[in-house]
């Protein structure tokens, strides 16, 4: 007789009975209490399931040499494809890391079942069978997990970059004069990018006079002030004058308690002075009407 | 290779356009060429152009520090006009802050600020 294939009976129960393993997979979620029915609808679920089965079976067919495996090979591309829809749907829609690891592992259950039958009462094949599955399954889980946490980490990541844009707008106040209204804290990666973004502008709009405000920062120590000392710094190098504004009494105490010493920067403690000053600089005055 | 730099006489201002490509013995060059001028002519101000420059370094920022010192002492006022954002990042990150330069954003701002001396 020839040697059976490893995969062999794994692949007889999935090729004779998909229909019932998927069904029974959904069940087993259920069960577990992991299916989302509040977030995904039945034929939804039914859905990626079956292009998971499928996928999963194709990999179990082509990429399994004796009893190894490896999830990154090229013959397991198409599990790892409908994975990463599957997780990215999921993560979208806000479901837990166990939930995900849960249902996939929920696939063992219908599978152990339909081997266990399958063996009859050969229980050493069973044991060998059960074992492959295991393994197979557990990777595909730990796979799964893997791509969830990836996904997540994009959706933080551009979380960030949206939030670091958002967080440095420069306005224009008035003819040549800008305004960069700071919020939250100033570390080194938002001071670089806060920077760039002004100089840029500075130069775009021909800017003359900048007022950078600070009364939405919560506190100045001396990194932050030396990060504003050198955005003024390089303003002035590009020819146009910087004002900071928004210096509570608070800060003020403390940037002298630190030793900071703004040199020739000009500062001003609320944006209400420094932009009179600064449209003076550009040569306009705020007048009263008359008639009031 | 003397004279890549041009230096021209705009009302009582000396317009330097510093180009790119300059070397450090040029720029020692211009150094010289420059406080010559400033000797023989009736000069209220230098103007240095540095728009075309994209990359500086130390060498480069001494030397513009320099240039507005000696301008001082021959009494004219020194302008760097025309910086660029990447130059005026590092300038500040190697801790270059030319105090004692002034600095417009453009010609036409340095001479409207030359007028009013």
């Amino acid at each position: 007789m020839m040697p059976q294939s490893a995969t062999a009976n794994i692949l007889t129960v999935l090729d004779t009975d998909f229909k019932g393993i998927i069904e029974e997979w959904l069940g087993t979620q259920v069960k577990e209490g992991v299916k989302r029915s509040d977030l995904f609808s039945d034929a939804e679920s039914r859905n990626q399931n079956r292009e998971l089965l499928k996928a999963f079976s194709k990999g179990i067919r082509e990429g399994v040499a004796g009893e190894d495996f490896d999830l990154d090979d090229d013959k397991w591309d198409d599990l790892r494809a409908v994975l990463a829809d599957v997780s990215r749907e999921r993560v979208n829609r806000g479901v837990t890391p166990t939930e995900m690891a849960t249902f996939v592992l929920a696939l063992k259950t219908p599978l152990f079942k339909r081997l266990e039958a399958l063996a009859d009462s050969d229980h050493s094949m069973l044991l060998r069978d059960v074992m492959l599955v295991t393994r197979l399954v557990d990777a595909f889980a730990i796979y799964t997990n893997e791509i969830f946490i990836n996904e997540r980490e994009q959706i933080i990541d551009r979380q960030r970059q949206e939030m670091l844009e958002l967080s440095t707008p420069v306005v224009e106040l008035w003819d040549r004069v800008l305004t960069l209204p700071l919020i939250g804290t100033l570390d080194s990666a938002r001071a670089q990018e806060v920077m760039e973004n002004l100089l840029q502008t500075i130069l775009e709009r021909q800017a003359e006079v900048v007022i950078m405000d600070i009364t939405g920062v919560g506190t100045v120590d001396t990194q932050v002030a030396q990060h504003l000392l050198r955005a003024a710094a390089a303003v002035r190098l590009m020819g146009a004058e910087c004002i900071i504004s928004g210096i509570s009494p608070m800060i003020a105490q403390t940037m002298v308690q630190l030793g900071i010493d703004v040199g020739t920067v000009s500062t001003r403690s609320s944006i209400r002075t420094a932009l009179s000053d600064a449209l003076l600089t550009v040569g306009y005055v705020i007048k009263k009407t008359e008639a009031q | 290779m003397a004279g890549v730099t041009s230096i021209n006489l705009v009302e009582h201002a000396l317009l330097v356009s510093i180009q790119d490509d300059i070397t450090d013995t040029e720029i020692l060059e211009l150094q010289d060429r420059l406080s010559n001028k400033i000797a023989q002519n009736r000069i209220d101000g230098v103007i240095l152009d540095i728009s075309a420059l994209e990359i500086v370094d130390t060498f480069v920022g001494r030397v513009i520090a320099q240039l507005a010192g000696i301008s001082k002492l021959l009494a004219a006022e020194t302008y760097v006009v025309g910086m660029r954002p990447t130059v005026a990042v590092t300038l500040v990150e190697l801790g270059m802050y030319l105090p004692e330069i002034r600095t417009a954003l453009s010609l036409t701002h340095a001479l409207a600020q030359l007028r009013e001396i």
